[in-house]
């Protein structure tokens, strides 16, 4: 059985979430490039040239991309054949997110619901553990800011909506956002399970790297379909009008129960921060 | 794109020139705010205090920035959700404010006292913190220093890059846009 210590732990977690939070990932980079030359619009145009600038100094003046650092949002998969040595590994964690944020110059994001003291170090992060085969541990740091976070929703859909009720949930729900979750944006969508798996699948819909369509080619179709009606809803870059609403669209799916239809829909901003190491 | 430079503090004959969807540089200076500073301001004027600067023909920057790293004036600081402080915009404009900056749509109530006091709803683009960083010349503590990142802080700005979302005619960028591009 391989060991790991939590020390090495804590120091993956501190690096993931600074190199998030000011390197965007090329594949974001690309998107954003790519994007420019579909926006039909000039104010478009010129909001995306404004991104790809930021996304150039972030990294080289070592800034963060954008000041809503998140809360800090890590997936952890644990191979069965690991042995974590030294503390709790909720609190190495915990310890490697305070650390970033501190001496990444992160800001601090998170707050007591409803005296609304802020915690002073973005901790607790929240933590989706997996348990897989082997013996490593893959850790996921996706800092998630709260504009774009605000415009999620579960919503159990009657099983005879369907496809059409998905669709028109989640045409709504970027619809409402507009401007407000900073297009242009990526959309998880998370259909089936039960209430809470459907939000989780949409959470981690994000993860899958942009222009990476689902294996299933009917929900793969799907992915596009709701993308194109998202592009044709004139939302564009940064809500000013325009034809790039979304980079992309894409859906996790799970069997769910016979009388029910659970979907979830979590938009993600254009500063889409996400960065995996393996221990 | 054509861009237009202004400057702060904002007088009438500058609002009246500007037009939703037009890009400008700001320059002069701007005081941050945001939902914890807000709510102070308003305990403030109920109490019937004095607010902690003087509104008249300034403009609030909806922002908490990140913090400074060393050597800098400022962390990253692009705008946060306006729609949060819809409540309470349109005391304040009454009471003199001119301009605000922040990223999405404003309530009716907004738009109303734009037209009404003669004030402008300028957009700075969201996630890009880093870029605007480098607008900001000087930084300096106002007041609720104890709200750490929501701060009231008054920034110096030059050639800070926006648009006008809601100009003082009722025209607003978010509406006309999607008209035009929606299939």
């Amino acid at each position: 059985m391989r060991e790991v210590h939590t020390d090495s732990i804590i120091s993956a977690v501190e690096s993931l979430f600074i190199d998030a939070n000011i390197n965007l990932s090329q594949g974001v980079f690309d998107a954003l490039s790519q994007a420019i030359e579909k926006e039909e619009s000039s104010v478009g145009k010129e909001v995306i040239r404004e991104l790809i600038n930021n996304a150039n100094i972030a990294k080289a003046e070592h800034m963060p991309i954008c000041q809503d650092t998140g809360l800090a949002v890590t997936f952890v998969e644990i191979g069965q054949d690991v042995h974590i040595v030294g503390e709790s590994l909720t609190e190495a964690i915990a310890e490697g997110v305070r650390r970033a944020y501190k001496n990444g110059y992160l800001r601090k994001s998170c707050c007591d619901p409803f005296s609304r003291k802020n915690t002073g170090d973005n901790t607790p992060p929240i933590i989706h553990a997996h348990i897989v085969p082997g013996d490593r541990i893959k850790i996921v740091a996706l800092p998630k800011g709260g504009g774009s976070e605000n415009y999620g929703e579960v919503r159990m859909l009657v099983p005879s909506q369907g496809k059409e009720g998905v669709k028109s949930f989640v045409i709504d729900m970027v619809t409402k956002g507009g401007p407000n979750p900073c297009p242009p944006i990526i959309v998880g969508v998370g259909i089936g399970g039960n209430f809470e798996t459907s939000a989780l699948l949409s959470k981690e819909a994000l993860m899958v790297p942009i222009g990476e369509r689902n294996q299933d080619p009917a929900t793969a179709a799907f992915e596009m379909e709701i993308l194109d009606a998202i592009n044709k809803t004139g939302i564009g870059p940064q809500g000013y009008g325009g034809t790039v609403t979304a980079l992309d669209v894409h859906i996790k799916m799970l069997p769910c129960h016979i009388a029910s239809l659970p979907a979830a829909v979590n938009i993600q901003c254009h500063a889409h921060r996400i960065k995996e190491i393996v221990v | 794109m054509e861009i237009k430079k202004i400057q702060t503090p904002l007088d009438d004959s500058t609002i009246e020139k500007l037009r939703a969807g037009e890009k400008i540089f700001l320059s002069g200076f701007i005081f941050t705010a945001r939902d914890a500073a807000h709510k102070k301001f308003f305990e403030a004027l109920d109490k019937g205090e004095n607010l902690p600067f003087d509104l008249r023909n300034q403009i609030i920057y909806y922002c908490g920035p990140s913090p400074a790293p060393p050597g800098r004036v400022i962390g990253s600081c692009g705008p946060t959700t306006s729609g949060r402080m819809d409540a309470y915009a349109p005391r304040l404009i009454s009471l003199g404010l001119k301009g605000m900056i922040g990223k999405g749509k404003r309530s009716d109530a907004v738009k109303d006292s734009l037209k009404q006091y003669k004030a402008v709803y300028f957009g700075a683009t969201g996630g890009a913190g880093a870029l605007l960083s480098r607008s900001v010349v000087s930084s300096e503590i106002v007041a609720y220093e104890d709200l750490g990142p929501e701060a009231v802080v008054k920034l110096g700005v030059k050639d800070l890059p926006l648009f006008v979302i809601n100009d003082m005619y009722g025209n607003d960028l978010y509406e006309a846009g999607i008209q035009q591009y929606r299939r």
